[in-house]
């Protein structure tokens, strides 16, 4: 009687466990980077001295992590790019995992606490080169930059994929400038347009208080936000307040961070006191493009091609979208650039870096598909591709703002920590905290995590 | 007498319609799901807002099930479901999860509640204690530890790492002991003399007894594992094994936010369970009710 | 009776140590299932969330051990005090207002025609089913400084005179937040509180309304009596309902306004996997679950001895 009692609980049990074990493996195979790494360690490190999956013929599965950049974030696009990668290496499976710019971070970061990186990721030198890379996680990629269409890369983005220890911990595909966007109906109506520059498509800060002025006088009370809800669209507000009286973000050795200058607090007490002018804690960057396109704003710090392409940003606007440099004094502005490209996460597996490599190989050397990849983004090629806009009339258009490209300083690390704090301070001076005392808690926060 | 009645009366009406103003904030939300759902994006992000549509359309939905696209079903490498939208993979990794929760939280539950409540055992007071302290810890508490023990035990990124903390949360056992308590002594005693083993006497004489607990823990369960979102954003990240609120969610942090997307996305995350709910509102209600009666 | 006399009599003697011990390892059978998850999944955890609380552990580095360092810090942290005293006003403010409100939702609601009653029932029950990322997205929408529907109908009812930007507002930003988590968790209250007030002896009721009892009086003197098991289980899951607070705040303010909504759950999740402080994020975590701990205990010996 008691044996039976015991055998039918135990019988139970099995019955659990073999349904959990069962299901577990399912999910498993279905997201195939899963928990393999260690069985496959072995055969791979037999095989892994230089030679390429493709020759040895083994199956290798690797896990690309993209950001929605262009589109990237598109199924239908990163189909079409794998296939034509996998009619050429038919071994190497690429399962692709969408990140978005609100919670991707936070994901990834959690995907490396599970122990299940990507393998490969896509996004720009802030987060490789500054966050993942100088922690530790990425894989030197110095042999990639060795190749010969490497060579041709521009000079610019190659330092920003340089890690100061003199690691690549990211391989570039693509590039654009941030900039800004006005409502060029409204300003035409406000008889605001005397105070930019069409040709140029660039301003003055007095000009930019002007038209600001011209367009609350026009009934028009939100001419623009400094959004500061947290998370993606930060460089639009860096670049305004450096811009409007020439502070910078960080040192020109990109060591310390000096968004505490009297330029940078010169500016930001000139946004706090605008009228028309509003530091909104409760917008983030898509919420600020959103708000531009329906109308209710006249001007669009968080701006570049890709969203006047969108068709659920600047193709649904009701009016002329026209991009501007941000304003300056000088009549020099900085833009700041968006650089996007590949980072290999060190799983400990030689054959899935192996393979990842491969793949950037294959993206980025032959200009066909080259050109392919770069298509993908709606932004421009990192080096020499002759021809490939040149009957687009949007991308010559924004083409121009490549001349005012900036110093690229988000290699700076503690880059994370020090984009939280950004956000932070932006709403403590919202919400009427004196500007040298938040700005100088920001410095604090950000120099602490850069390792000042 | 009539005084009074009358200001009864005229506190019915003035309650009931305060009431019924609530509630038209409460149907809101849905009602803005769906009707967003079935107009063009332009109208979402208008800046008037337009009450009804001005016209419908299923643009929204199209480009929902054209965004990503992800196999039915998987078991196993070998067998894999036809490709359809990943919307709907996720509204069915959804279902799976709460079924799966719902089911072991209520099979584990009732037999250890019982134990708890009838038994007299050496460790029973500790064993009670720990239930009851950890009965409202947040899940937040233990995020990193458990998001490590997960990877341990190649669970992340699985729909079992979301739904196994659910299973071990103690709120199950603590309800269905309030249940089995009110069950009298004599019936076990008899059963016991009538010489049915352990087994028998849970399946035939306590089983009955908590049935009713059991039907408000699954309800319970089955909405609270529905809305866990924050497991599903620790734990999953791959297209095919999403929630449907990750999903939506996510959908959220594109650089320009498609409201048309997420609308589409919020009624069919939304509109299942509803229609669940609309079906068997009555048992729902009734299971949620017994629940409270002895609790 | 008569049956169960003989029964204990015998009973008392035979309840040696085997028997104890028979009867612990049949529990334990019984409780086995559960143990394994409850212990895998909250213990195992708990006790590595102690454990990890005296390490400066961060990403890609080793973990450095501290002692009490976190935990110093944490005291000192005003974000931290702040996520904290939030906490404990969304469940001090949200735990009442949610039983008062359903009480009286339901004490109006139960006496209508069947279907009205079971037509609100349902509408109160809506946004519990709709889930909370879904509701999160209307509401995000009605709170909008430009054209959410709260300036437009305050506006046209002349309450402001200017649009008020809710969720970017410190002063404000909080308690949309609580009024949104009490529209997600009135619905169960409610439905439970109908059926118990259907419930109550209807004889009683009537014999204090012949000793000429007004509607106040029968309410206090009969039903709140009768459904105060009722009003112990809402205690309880409004209370651990409001402590898993966590969607709404990372999909609407993320803790913004300058942490004027930050609460310790979030709070954590934003030093782990925003700031990549593991150990710091889990000595918080600890203080959470001792103050809950505590709190669940002293609820739980409330409701033992109303019973």
């Amino acid at each position: 009687m008691k044996m039976k009692k015991v055998l039918s609980l135990l019988l139970s049990f099995c019955m659990i466990f073999a349904l959990a074990a069962c299901g577990g493996n399912n999910d498993q195979t279905a997201a195939p980077a899963n928990g393999t790494q260690a069985a496959d360690a072995t055969p791979a490190a037999t095989q892994s001295g230089g030679a390429s999956p493709e020759a040895s013929g083994d199956e290798v599965s690797i896990v690309l992590a993209t950001y929605p950049v262009g589109k990237y974030g598109d199924e239908s696009t990163m189909t079409e790019l794998i296939a034509a990668f996998n009619a050429v290496y038919p071994n190497i499976h690429v399962e692709v995992q969408y990140l978005d710019y609100t919670n991707g971070d936070d994901q990834v970061n959690t995907a490396i606490n599970g122990g299940q990186a990507p393998d490969l990721i896509f996004e720009g030198p802030e987060r490789l080169v500054a966050n993942w890379g100088d922690k530790g996680y990425l894989v030197d990629l110095s042999d990639l930059w060795s190749s010969e269409t490497s060579g041709q890369i521009y000079d610019f983005i190659e330092t920003a994929c340089k890690h100061p220890s003199g690691a690549y911990y990211e391989y570039p595909v693509c590039m654009t400038t941030h900039c800004m966007a006005i409502n060029y109906d409204a300003f035409e109506a406000a008889g605001a347009l005397q105070y930019i520059d069409e040709a140029t498509h660039t301003w003055t800060t007095e000009g930019f208080i002007n038209a600001v002025a011209a367009l609350v006088a026009n009934g028009q009370p939100n001419a623009g936000i400094v959004f500061c809800g947290g998370q993606g669209g930060d460089q639009g507000t860096r670049a305004l307040i450096n811009n409007l009286y020439g502070g910078t973000f960080t040192n020109a050795e990109h060591t310390q961070y000096t968004a505490d200058s009297a330029e940078n607090v010169k500016a930001l007490q000139l946004l706090y006191d605008m009228e028309g002018i509003e530091f909104d804690a409760a917008s983030v960057g898509s919420d600020e493009i959103g708000l531009f396109c329906n109308g209710t704003l006249n001007m669009a710090f968080c701006w570049n091609v890709a969203q006047e392409l969108s068709e659920t940003a600047g193709q649904t606007a009701q009016f002329e979208i026209f991009p501007m440099a941000f304003p300056t004094e000088s009549g020099a502005p900085k833009l700041q650039g968006g650089i996007w490209g590949y980072g290999v996460f060190d799983n400990g597996d030689p054959a899935k870096i192996e393979a990842a490599k491969t793949l950037i190989r294959f993206m980025t050397e032959d200009d066909a598909q080259y050109t392919n990849a770069v298509l993908a983004s709606n932004y421009w090629p990192v080096r020499e591709l002759a021809g490939i806009y040149s009957d687009n009339e949007v991308m010559t258009e924004y083409g121009m703002f490549m001349q005012y490209m900036g110093d690229y300083y988000q290699v700076t690390s503690g880059w994370a920590e020090a984009r939280t704090a950004w956000w932070n301070m932006l709403q403590q001076i919202g919400a009427g905290t004196a500007v040298e005392e938040a700005v100088a808690a920001f410095v604090e926060t950000a120099n602490t995590a850069a390792g000042n | 007498m009539n005084l009074t009645s009358k200001r009864t009366k005229s506190y019915r009406i003035f309650s009931t319609a305060t009431i019924v103003l609530v509630a038209i904030l409460f149907v809101f939300p849905l009602y803005w799901i769906i009707t967003g759902s079935l107009k063009p994006v332009a109208s979402i992000n208008s800046a008037t807002p337009e009450w009804w549509p001005s016209e419908f359309v299923l643009d929204n939905y199209e480009r929902l099930f054209n965004k990503q696209s992800a196999p039915l079903f998987s078991i196993g490498s070998i067998v894999t479901g036809p490709t359809v939208p990943a919307a709907i993979r996720w509204l069915v990794n959804t279902v799976f999860m709460a079924v799966m929760s719902m089911g072991l939280t209520c099979f584990t539950a009732a037999l250890a509640g019982y134990a708890l409540a009838k038994k007299r055992f050496i460790g029973r007071s500790v064993v009670f204690g720990l239930i009851v302290c950890a009965m409202a810890l947040p899940k937040q508490v233990i995020l990193i530890p458990l998001l490590r023990e997960m990877s341990d035990l190649n669970l992340y990124n699985t729909i079992w790492a979301v739904i196994l903390p659910i299973v071990g949360w103690p709120f199950g056992v603590f309800l269905i002991r309030q249940f089995a308590e009110g069950i009298p002594g004599e019936m076990l005693e008899a059963a016991r003399v009538d010489g049915a083993s352990e087994i028998k006497t849970f399946t035939n004489v306590v089983l009955p007894m908590i049935k009713p607990g059991i039907g408000a823990l699954a309800i319970f369960t089955f909405i609270n594992s529905w809305n866990d979102y924050f497991m599903q954003l620790i734990m999953l990240n791959s297209t095919d094994i999403l929630t449907i609120s990750l999903g939506i969610a996510k959908l959220q942090g594109e650089n320009a936010t498609d409201f048309g997307i997420i609308m589409a996305g919020a009624a069919l995350a939304s509109l299942p369970i509803i229609i669940v709910f609309l079906i068997f509102q009555k048992y729902f209600t009734k299971g949620i009710t017994m629940g409270a009666v002895k609790g | 009776m008569t049956a169960k006399m003989p029964q204990s009599q015998v009973k008392k003697p035979l309840r040696s140590r085997t028997l104890v011990l028979r009867e612990t390892f049949a529990s334990y059978m019984f409780l086995l299932p559960s143990l394994i998850f409850f212990i895998g999944f909250v213990i195992y955890p708990m006790v590595m969330c102690i454990f990890t609380s005296f390490f400066d552990s961060t990403m890609g580095r080793e973990d450095i051990f501290i002692g009490l360092g976190n935990y110093v810090e944490l005291f000192h942290d005003s974000v931290f005090l702040g996520a904290l005293k939030n906490t404990f006003i969304i469940v001090i403010v949200s735990v009442p207002v949610t039983c008062i409100f359903s009480l009286w939702v339901s004490s109006v609601i139960y006496d209508l025609k069947g279907w009205a009653c079971s037509l609100f029932r349902c509408i109160f029950y809506l946004p519990v089913v709709t889930g909370s990322v879904a509701v999160t997205v209307v509401w995000k929408w009605m709170f909008n400084n430009y054209y959410g529907i709260f300036n437009y109908i305050g506006r046209g009812m002349g309450l402001i005179d200017k649009n008020i930007n809710w969720l970017a507002d410190p002063r404000f930003a909080l308690a949309c937040i609580i009024l949104i988590l009490l529209t997600t968790s009135v619905g169960q209250p409610i439905v439970l509180y109908v059926s118990a007030l259907n419930n109550v002896d209807q004889s009683l009721v009537e014999a204090a309304e012949v000793d000429g009892a007004n509607k106040f009086q029968v309410f206090w003197k009969i039903k709140w009596p009768q459904i105060m098991p009722t009003t112990l289980y809402i205690l309880v899951i409004t209370t651990i309902n409001s402590f898993q607070c966590f969607a709404l705040i990372q999909l609407l303010t993320s803790g913004g306004p300058n942490h004027a909504t930050d609460t310790v759950m979030y709070y954590i999740y934003y030093e782990a996997f925003k700031l990549y402080r593991y150990g710091y994020g889990n000595a918080m975590g600890v203080i959470l679950a001792l103050v809950i701990a505590v709190l669940s205990a002293v609820q739980f010996k409330l409701a033992k001895s109303n019973e």
